[in-house]
C-alpha cells in the first residue's frame, strides 16, 4: 500500500524545534568546550555575559524536548549539554585568593573555635594518659617499654644515664636536625588526618589514638623525672610541643565532631548532620596540618637556637596563648556571628 | 501467625539520579559505577607513583651534587603533599576532577547541587585514611609479623573491608569519604547532536494509511530510532520486513527509504498526541497522561 507519492513533508516537532533553537546549542557547546579545555579566564566579556543566559534557553529547551519531542538522541544532547554547563556556572569555586583569605580569617579559627568542646575531651584524654603513664612508670620503670614503640624512644629510655638524657636535651646533633623535623611533620600530619578520618567509627579509635598520645609523653616526662631532669624535659618539649600537641588534640576533636554527629544527629537527618559537621571539622585539620608545619619550624630551628629552659618554655607558652588568641578570640566571633 | 510477603517488585537497579537545578529542572544525572571509579583510582595512584619517582630520581641527583640535607627534606615534604595534596588540589580546580577521574569521565559534585567546597573536598579525602591506608597497613603488619594471630588479622580485615567495599553496599556508590563531605561522583557524557532524522528538507516518497502507524508507540519509535542511526543493514533489513509484515506493505526494495519515511511519519503521529496530551507508550497501547 504505500505507493511512491509526492507528500507533504511530516510535521514533526523536534525539526522545526530544533531549527529554531540549535544555534544557541552549539553557541553554548562551543563556549563549554573552550572553558573545559582550558578555563573560564579564555572568554570574552561578551561570551562571559551570554553564557547564563545561553545555559537558560538550553535548560528551556530540555523541558520542551522532554514534553514534545520523542527524538531520544536530541533529548540525550540537551541533557549533557545542561548538566555540563550546570557544572560551570554553579558547580566551580570563587577565585583561589579569595578562598586562601576566607580560610585564614575566617574558616579555619571559626572552624577550631566550634569544636571547643571536643577539644576540651581530647585535652583531658591527654592529661590523664600523661598522668597514669607517669605514676606507672615512675612506679615501675619496666612499664615503659610497653607503652613506647622500640623505634621512637631513640635511647632515651631508663636505663639511659642521667648524662645521656642531659645530652640529649641541650647537644643536638647539629646535621639532620632539619631532615628529622620535616620527617616528623610528615608523620605527625598523617597521624593527625589518620586521627580524624577514624572518628567515624564512633570516635573510639580515635580517642584511643589521643590516650595512646598522652601515655607516650607522660611515659617520657617520667623517665626524664626519674633523673631529675622533669622541667628541663618539659621545657625542652614545650618550644614546639604546646603547638603540636594542641594540633593533635584539635585533630582528636575534629575526629569526634563526625563520630557524634553519627552518632547523636539531634534534629538533623544523620546524613545531614554528618556533611555539616564533616565539612567544617575538615577545615579545622587542614588547619591542623599548618600547625604541625609551625610546629616542625619550631622545633627544627628554635630548638636549635635556643638552650636555654626559660627561653624554650617562654618561646612554647607565647606561641600556644597566640594560637588561643587566634581561635577563641577571632574565631569564636566568627562562630557566633553566623551559626554555619 | 502468617506472614505477609510483600510482593512488590522492586524496580530495576539504574545509576540515573534526579538533580534537580534551582530553575527547577531534572537533570538527570548519571553515577559513576564502582569498576570505573576504582579504575580511576587506580589511574591516579600509577601517575602519583611516576611523579614520585621522578621526583626521587631528580632530588637524588641534586642530592648527590650539592651534599645538603636540603634535598631529603624537599622529599620527605613533598612526598607528603603529593600523597595528600594530589587528590585535594586537582578537585579543587574548575574541573572538580583528578586526571584518573577526567580520563574515565568522572566528576565530582556535591550532592546539594551547590557548589564544592573546600571543606568537602577536604573531607572526602582525608576519609581515604581509613579507605585504603587502614586495611593496607592491616595487610602490611600481617606479612612484618607473619601469621601471627590468624583470627585477629581475619577480624581486622572484615573491619577494614567494611570501609574499603561500602561503595558497593549502598545505592549510590558513596565512598565513607563522600558521605562525609555531601559529595557524588558523576559521569560527564558529552555528546555531539546527532543527525536530525526528520530533517525539514526530507522530502517523504511514501504515504501510510493510518491503520499502518497505529501499530507502534514511543518505546518502538525510540527502538526504530536506534536502528536507524547505528543499526548495521542486517538489522535494518529485519525491522523493515518486520514493519511491512504488521502493516500489510509491499515491499518496495529499498530498506533505508523506506525506514526513514515510516519513522517520520510515525513521529509525526506520536508527536500529534503528545499535544492532545495522549503519550503512547508501547505497541501495547499503554497510555501515560
Amino acid at each position: 500500500m504505500s505507493a511512491f507519492v509526492d507528500a507533504a513533508p511530516p510535521l514533526v516537532n523536534a525539526s522545526r524545534f530544533r531549527a529554531a533553537h540549535e544555534a544557541d546549542w552549539t553557541r553554548l557547546d562551543a563556549l563549554l568546550q573552550r572553558i573545559e579545555k582550558r578555563s573560564v579566564r579564555v572568554l570574552s566579556e561578551d561570551d562571559l555575559l551570554a553564557l547564563p543566559l545561553l545555559y537558560r534557553v538550553t535548560l528551556s529547551s530540555l523541558s520542551v524536548a522532554r514534553e514534545t519531542s520523542l527524538d531520544r538522541a536530541l533529548i540525550a544532547y540537551l541533557e549533557q549539554l545542561c548538566a555540563r554547563a550546570y557544572f560551570q556556572l554553579y558547580g566551580v569555586s570563587d577565585s583561589v585568593w579569595r578562598d586562601l583569605l576566607g580560610f585564614f580569617t575566617k574558616g579555619w579559627p571559626r572552624a577550631v573555635a566550634s569544636l571547643w568542646r571536643e577539644t576540651l575531651v581530647m585535652a583531658f584524654l591527654t592529661v590523664a594518659g600523661a598522668i597514669a603513664a607517669y605514676a606507672l612508670v615512675r612506679a615501675d620503670p619496666s612499664w615503659f617499654y610497653g607503652i613506647m614503640p622500640d623505634g621512637l624512644a631513640g635511647g632515651r629510655d631508663p636505663s639511659a644515664s642521667a648524662a645521656t638524657l642531659r645530652d640529649t636535651l641541650y647537644h643536638s646533633q647539629e646535621s639532620g636536625l632539619g631532615v628529622f623535623a620535616s620527617f616528623l611533620f610528615g608523620h605527625n600530619a598523617q597521624i593527625a588526618i589518620f586521627a580524624f578520618a577514624l572518628g567515624f567509627a564512633f570516635v573510639v579509635p580515635t580517642a584511643l589514638l589521643i590516650l595512646y598520645n598522652g601515655l607516650m609523653l607522660g611515659a617520657m616526662i617520667a623517665v626524664f623525672a626519674d633523673k631529675g631532669l622533669g622541667l628541663n624535659f618539659v621545657a625542652w618539649l614545650a618550644i614546639h610541643g604546646t603547638t603540636e600537641l594542641f594540633a593533635i588534640m584539635i585533630s582528636g576533636a575534629a575526629g569526634m565532631r563526625i563520630g557524634t554527629a553519627i552518632a547523636f544527629p539531634g534534629r538533623r537527618t544523620r546524613m545531614a548532620a554528618l556533611v555539616e559537621e564533616g565539612r567544617s571539622s575538615a577545615i579545622a585539620v587542614a588547619g591542623v596540618v599548618l600547625m604541625l608545619a609551625v610546629a616542625a619550624i619550631l622545633e627544627g630551628i628554635g630548638r636549635q637556637v635556643v638552650t636555654r629552659d626559660a627561653m624554650r618554655a617562654g618561646i612554647g607558652g607565647v606561641v600556644l596563648v597566640a594560637w588561643l588568641i587566634y581561635y577563641y578570640g577571632i574565631g569564636r566571633r566568627h562562630a557566633l556571628r553566623s551559626p554555619q | 501467625m502468617r506472614f505477609v510477603r510483600r510482593n512488590r517488585k522492586k524496580p530495576p537497579f539504574t545509576l540515573r539520579r534526579s538533580f534537580v537545578t534551582p530553575e527547577g529542572v531534572d537533570l538527570q544525572l548519571e553515577l559513576g559505577g564502582a569498576g570505573t571509579r576504582a579504575a580511576a583510582f587506580l589511574i591516579d595512584l600509577i601517575l602519583m607513583l611516576l611523579v614520585l619517582i621522578a621526583a626521587t630520581v631528580t632530588l637524588f641527583a641534586f642530592g648527590q651534587a650539592t651534599r645538603a640535607s636540603i634535598a631529603l627534606i624537599l622529599w620527605l615534604i613533598g612526598a607528603f603533599c603529593l600523597r595528600n595534596g594530589w587528590f585535594v588540589l586537582f578537585e579543587l580546580s574548575g574541573r572538580g576532577a583528578t586526571p584518573g577521574k577526567r580520563l574515565m569521565g568522572l566528576r565530582v559534585v556535591a550532592r546539594d547541587g551547590a557548589r564544592l567546597t573546600a571543606g568537602a573536598v577536604l573531607a572526602r579525602n582525608a576519609m581515604r585514611e581509613i579507605e585504603i591506608f587502614l586495611p593496607l597497613s592491616f595487610l602490611g603488619a600481617q606479612e612484618a609479623m607473619g601469621t601471627a594471630d590468624a583470627f585477629l588479622t581475619i577480624f581486622a580485615l572484615l573491619w577494614t573491608g567494611i570501609f574499603l567495599f561500602f561503595p558497593l553496599f549502598n545505592r549510590d556508590r558513596l565512598r565513607i569519604g563522600d558521605l562525609v563531605a555531601g559529595t557524588w561522583v558523576v559521569q560527564t557524557v558529552r555528546r555531539a547532536l546527532a543527525i536530525d532524522l526528520t530533517a525539514i528538507g526530507h522530502r517523504p516518497r511514501r504515504a501510510f494509511p493510518d491503520s499502518a502507524l497505529a501499530l507502534y508507540g514511543v518505546y518502538e519509535l525510540q527502538t526504530l530510532e536506534d536502528v536507524i542511526r547505528n543499526g548495521d543493514p542486517d538489522a535494518r533489513r529485519t525491522v523493515a520486513a518486520t514493519i511491512r509484515r504488521k502493516a500489510g506493505l509491499a515491499d518496495d526494495g529499498d530498506d533505508e527509504g523506506f525506514l526513514a519515511d515510516y519513522y517520520a511519519a510515525l513521529c509525526a503521529r506520536l508527536e500529534g498526541g503528545l499535544l492532545v496530551g495522549r503519550r503512547q507508550l508501547d505497541k501495547t497501547g499503554a497510555v501515560a497522561g
